[in-house]
């Protein structure tokens, strides 16, 4: 080893040099909640189902979301539209109860893909978190987009 | 009769002093935990504590109540009066070489003068150094009372460490002694009168650069601070000689470290960089009022002090940690010569300039 090496000075200044000129960098925190990270316009969060334009429910509980599911998170139970339901329903088949259990719900969008009538869509907002395993089966309210005439407050 | 005999300004005035050095140091002690996390944070692209009120300057106070809040438990099979005493030891020392620096220059109230300096003692640099060793009595004690065999370990190494570089910083020592020729830290300061005289600084820095940086290397080495933190790195990793305690006595025993560090500080600003003199100092007391002059003092000092513990501070987050057999290896075999060669040229210098 040379002399510089030997003593170890050298070194201990260079190194100096680079961590205090660390100090003038631009730091990479994010102030968080004040200041947030953009996401994608793909970002997979929470799921809704879709109405359409006049809205009536789109999702016919056909299944294939819940075929396309990895990880069985969906379930539902169909039910038949009844004479007066014209507004209510596209088809005459509807889904009377859709629960998605978001503890098994591994975000991959899977079921977005398989959707045939565009009913299931992920959204960009993040999971919130709660106290009780009950709580994160989410069911078809909570999960359905307010109606666009009737409920255009809530925009 | 008698308490007419007491001088009582005298008692007072020194109470007051202590109370107050007391309080600075625990203060700043306290706030070198925070602005330790912060230069840490800034050296690494991060910021620090920035939640725990403006700054995160609330974060010390966090952190001692966290400290205060745990529960305290002391192990059945430990030496329950060694155990208590062992972090208390540490503490007591750290805060008592506090007593013999010179904070300022004295000044005159009501016709008395008041020095800023709680005992003027004229063996100043010994009395210092006497108690930094009684502080690795204080990392014994609570090694050994944990009756566990890595804390002992732990413990062991670090006393070994801590007196291995005691020597190499006592050598650097005599060399400045021999320059000053007084072991009264007053009149150290005193001699380092302004910035320049006669054709060359006042300051010990210019007249022991050697000496100085012996005794910084030796100064990690004693505060247990990296590259030297071979204890401490120990305890967070696995087993260390804090291992066993909680609650306040594991905080007494990491607060009385960074007190150490202002300590010691204070100590190499005092012997080393002129104290509370600054370069003009002699125009600012001719045209300034008295007290303003001695407040300014006393900042200069404490500028000097904080840019110490900053340059720790650096040092720390940037070097690795030394192995322990290159540590004893750089204590002895590298340092003591370096400061025996120091003491050596020194003398001859001297001897030189006096014929």
């Amino acid at each position: 080893m040379t002399f510089g090496e030997k003593i170890y000075i050298p070194a201990i200044l260079k190194g100096l040099s680079i961590t205090v000129g660390h100090i003038f960098k631009k730091k990479a925190t994010v102030s968080y909640p004040e200041e947030k990270r953009p996401f994608s316009p793909v970002f997979r969060g929470l799921h809704v189902l879709n109405r359409d334009e006049e809205g009536r429910e789109r999702c016919t509980a056909c299944g294939l979301c819940a075929l396309a599911c990895p990880a069985e998170a969906i379930t539902m139970e169909g039910a038949e539209r009844k004479a007066g339901e014209e507004n209510l329903y596209r088809e005459e088949k509807y889904a009377a109860k859709y629960e998605i259990n978001m503890l098994r719900c591994i975000f991959c969008g899977l079921c977005e893909e398989a959707c045939p009538k565009d009913a299931v869509y992920l959204t960009e907002t993040v999971m919130p978190a709660n106290f009780s395993r009950r709580s994160f089966i989410y069911k078809k309210e909570d999960l359905l987009i307010p109606h666009p005439k009737k409920q255009d407050d809530s925009k | 009769m008698l308490l007419m005999q007491i001088d009582w300004f005298f008692i007072i005035e020194k109470i007051v002093l202590i109370t107050v050095i007391l309080l600075i140091s625990l203060g700043m002690a306290a706030y070198a935990t925070w602005g330790e996390r912060k230069v840490a944070a800034i050296m690494q692209d991060r910021i620090g504590p920035a939640r725990a009120g403006i700054f995160g300057l609330l974060q010390p106070l966090a952190d001692g109540l966290k400290l205060f809040f745990k529960e305290e438990i002391i192990p059945q099979s430990s030496t329950k009066i060694i155990f208590v005493l062992g972090p208390a030891l540490f503490m007591i020392t750290a805060l008592m070489t506090s007593a013999v620096i010179p904070w300022g220059p004295s000044f005159e109230i009501a016709g008395r003068t008041v020095s800023l300096q709680v005992a003027d003692i004229n063996i100043g640099v010994l009395f210092i150094f006497g108690v930094v060793s009684l502080g690795v009595y204080g990392i014994m004690l609570g090694g050994w009372s944990s009756n566990n065999k890595y804390s002992l370990l732990s413990s062991v190494r670090a006393a070994s460490q801590a007196i291995s570089y005691e020597l190499a910083m006592g050598i650097s020592l005599i060399a400045l002694l021999m320059v000053t020729g007084s072991l009264s830290l007053r009149e150290i300061v005193e001699q380092q009168h302004g910035f320049w005289n006669n054709g060359w600084f006042t300051w010990h820095f210019f007249t022991q650069p050697l000496g100085f940086f012996i005794f910084v290397v030796c100064s990690f080495a004693e505060l247990n601070r990296a590259p030297f933190d071979l204890p401490e790195a120990e305890s967070e990793l696995n087993m260390g000689y804090h291992l066993e305690y909680s609650s306040m006595k594991l905080g007494l025993f990491l607060f009385a470290e960074y007190i150490n560090m202002f300590i010691s500080s204070a100590i190499m600003a005092t012997l080393f960089f002129g104290g509370y003199n600054y370069p003009g100092m002699d125009w600012v007391a001719a045209n300034v009022p008295e007290w303003l002059f001695v407040l300014s003092c006393v900042t200069v000092l404490m500028i000097k002090i904080v840019a110490f513990i900053l340059f720790f501070m650096f040092v720390r987050w940037t070097l690795p940690r030394f192995r322990y057999d290159q540590l004893m290896k750089l204590g002895w075999k590298s340092l003591i010569p370096l400061a025996l060669v120091n003491m050596l040229i020194t003398g001859g210098v001297i001897l030189w300039m006096m014929s």
